[in-house]
């Protein structure tokens, strides 16, 4: 036991330079990120409106969310549908255009990426809003009244019918934002000798290079993309409360988040919104666990 | 510039036919056109006299380009309590302090934490990816209780310091430096270097696609920064936060905020311009090789 403790101590002293390097960023990450997160872990089995201390209550939080709150069991099925579809749809997206734009000349594939990565940048809900408005002068209504696909105008943003659909939309158009970038990134890291290397052993087109020499070499920045497409489809909320309203018409578009944020900010029982959000959280850590496993074949 | 162009062209593999790479990029020319109609649509907007807004059928060009909408927002910008140079400063500094002590101390970190091998590195790398997950709004109240226990409140510091801690920049970081071979390392460490000038010499150099897209990321979140309730002290304030006020209190009109959206997203644009001529083409033909 002594042995071994001064062994670990030994590896530690040798690697005393490795430790200085990780200090700036770890303290900082430690006093702003992980206190914060380790502190706010068992607020959910408390009673906490911020003004007074928070008061243990136990599972109670936990036994009305799944019980009483018919809410939050739509909200549920609402992220699920983001979670699955906006999440992969988006993922390939991803994948599919950072690979596409790595084929073309830089000046070129530069000018895509940020005609691509744009979107994810711009603050822009009005414009939705306006192309998706319910009056004849919308540009979406405008336009489907012009070539007499409809007769009427449709209520993109409060027809319950539509407004997920409308939602999903917004949200992929703006997802391809740092995973997309990271993905661009990593097809430019790839040393091209490996390519010529294929090519002498007959490798003939660009999808067999993709299959047998990219995609090998880019696991972890595959790993990268796919921890972001988690956390944006799965606390996809922000697009939806600007674009359709908060609540949603009929609650069709009110995801987890957004139900966290209505305890939270709105109600401030904080108790129940971390409730919430450590279901969430929970969820994220299965999905990541079960996609570390998928892509682990091509991790170091 | 044409030189390497061409070399380019010869090293890439076989099977590059001409015609593919036309196919692509109309592929892409047709989904980016779609991909740009609300940027687009948020551009002739923000140059939309009032009138032109609520015209029959809605019109994707503007009759009579006007200034108007911008004037508007800048003149209620210099009507506030501080100098509109002020705000400007302020995003100014925070965005270069966040950007610079991200980059500096994320980089180093993903470094140790990638090719490091040191006891407790794979709890750290496990924390990282852990924190990212963790999304709850109750984090900000205790960002708020520790900033206030040291007296951070209404000071640059409680813009700067949370943005330089984000888990994301050293995650990207991380898993691109993890491609880089062991040899390399060891070859460098056989040398007698240690790990900060393998770190600076070495690997940081042969990753510039993703230390750009870092400075990217810091830069977006850095410059997108709004105070809320760590800083209230006017004098204080970033850009985004008075811009969006002066595009929803009292001008709510959509030209205005479109204007205020358009002005927000120059920067960034420019930037992703600029970083990205950082990247050359032969970026990755290092000869490095496992």
């Amino acid at each position: 036991m002594k042995q071994e403790c001064r062994r670990v101590g030994n590896r530690i002293w040798k690697n005393r330079e490795s430790y200085l390097m990780l200090a700036p960023f770890m303290l900082i990450f430690l006093m702003f990120t992980i206190v914060p997160v380790v502190i706010s872990l068992p607020m959910g089995f408390t009673d906490f409106d911020i003004v007074q201390p928070p008061r243990y209550v136990g599972l109670s939080n936990y036994a009305t969310l799944f019980l009483n709150d018919t809410i939050f069991i739509k909200s549920i099925r609402v992220t699920l549908v983001f979670a699955f579809v906006t999440g992969p749809v988006s993922y390939v997206l991803c994948f599919l255009l950072a690979w596409l734009i790595n084929e073309l000349p830089k000046r070129i594939a530069d000018l895509f990426t940020i005609i691509f990565y744009a979107p994810s940048l711009a603050n822009i809900f009005t414009v939705w809003q306006l192309i998706f408005s319910g009056d004849t002068y919308g540009y979406l209504n405008a336009f489907l009244l012009d070539w007499g696909i409809i007769t009427s105008p449709v209520q993109w943003l409060t027809d319950g019918r539509y407004v997920l659909w409308v939602v999903i939309v917004v949200q992929l158009w703006v997802s391809l934002g740092t995973g997309f970038l990271a993905l661009r990134a990593g097809f430019q890291n790839i040393d091209r000798s490996q390519y010529e290397a294929g090519a002498i052993e007959g490798i003939s087109n660009r999808w067999q290079e993709l299959i047998y020499i990219t995609i090998p070499s880019m696991g972890p920045q595959l790993m990268f993309a796919a921890v972001m497409q988690i956390v944006g489809s799965f606390t996809a909320g922000t697009v939806a409360q600007n674009l359709v309203g908060f609540p949603s018409t009929d609650y069709q578009a009110h995801t987890i988040m957004t139900h966290a944020y209505d305890y939270g900010w709105v109600r401030y029982e904080m108790g129940y919104a971390s409730a919430i959000c450590m279901i969430l959280f929970l969820a994220m850590l299965l999905c990541n666990r079960f996609i570390s496993k998928a892509l682990g074949r091509y991790m170091d | 510039m044409l030189d390497i162009e061409k070399i380019k062209g010869t090293s890439r593999p076989a099977g590059r036919k001409i015609g593919g790479t036309i196919v692509i990029f109309l592929f892409l020319l047709i989904l980016g056109l779609f991909m740009a109609v609300p940027i687009y649509l948020a551009v002739i907007m923000s140059f939309k006299p009032v009138h032109e807004l609520f015209v029959f059928p809605p019109k994707l060009y503007v009759l009579d380009p006007t200034f108007d909408n911008y004037r508007d927002m800048f003149t209620v910008l210099s009507d506030m309590w501080v100098p509109f140079s002020r705000y400007v400063f302020n995003s100014g500094f925070v965005t270069v302090c966040v950007t610079v002590m991200q980059c500096v101390f994320a980089s180093m970190a993903a470094f140790v934490l990638a090719k490091g091998k040191i006891p407790g590195g794979n709890f750290l790398n496990k924390l990282v990816v852990v924190s990212l997950l963790y999304q709850s709004n109750v984090i900000y109240i205790m960002q708020y209780i520790i900033m206030a226990k040291l007296h951070m409140i209404n000071t640059y510091s409680a813009l700067i310091l949370p943005a330089v801690a984000s888990p994301m920049c050293l995650f990207l970081m991380r898993q691109s430096m993890a491609t880089v071979p062991d040899a390399i390392i060891d070859a460098a460490k056989a040398d007698g270097a240690g790990m900060f000038t393998i770190c600076w010499k070495i690997v940081i150099p042969n990753q510039k696609p993703a230390l750009m897209t870092m400075v990217i990321f810091a830069f977006q979140s850095a410059w997108n920064l709004q105070g809320g309730s760590l800083v209230y002290k006017e004098s204080l304030k970033t850009l985004p936060t008075v811009v969006q006020q002066a595009a929803s209190a009292g001008l709510a009109r959509a030209g205005v905020a479109m204007a205020a959206a358009v002005f927000m997203l120059i920067p960034p644009i420019i930037f992703f311009m600029l970083t990205q001529r950082q990247v050359m083409e032969t970026m990755a033909y290092s000869g490095i090789k496992d």
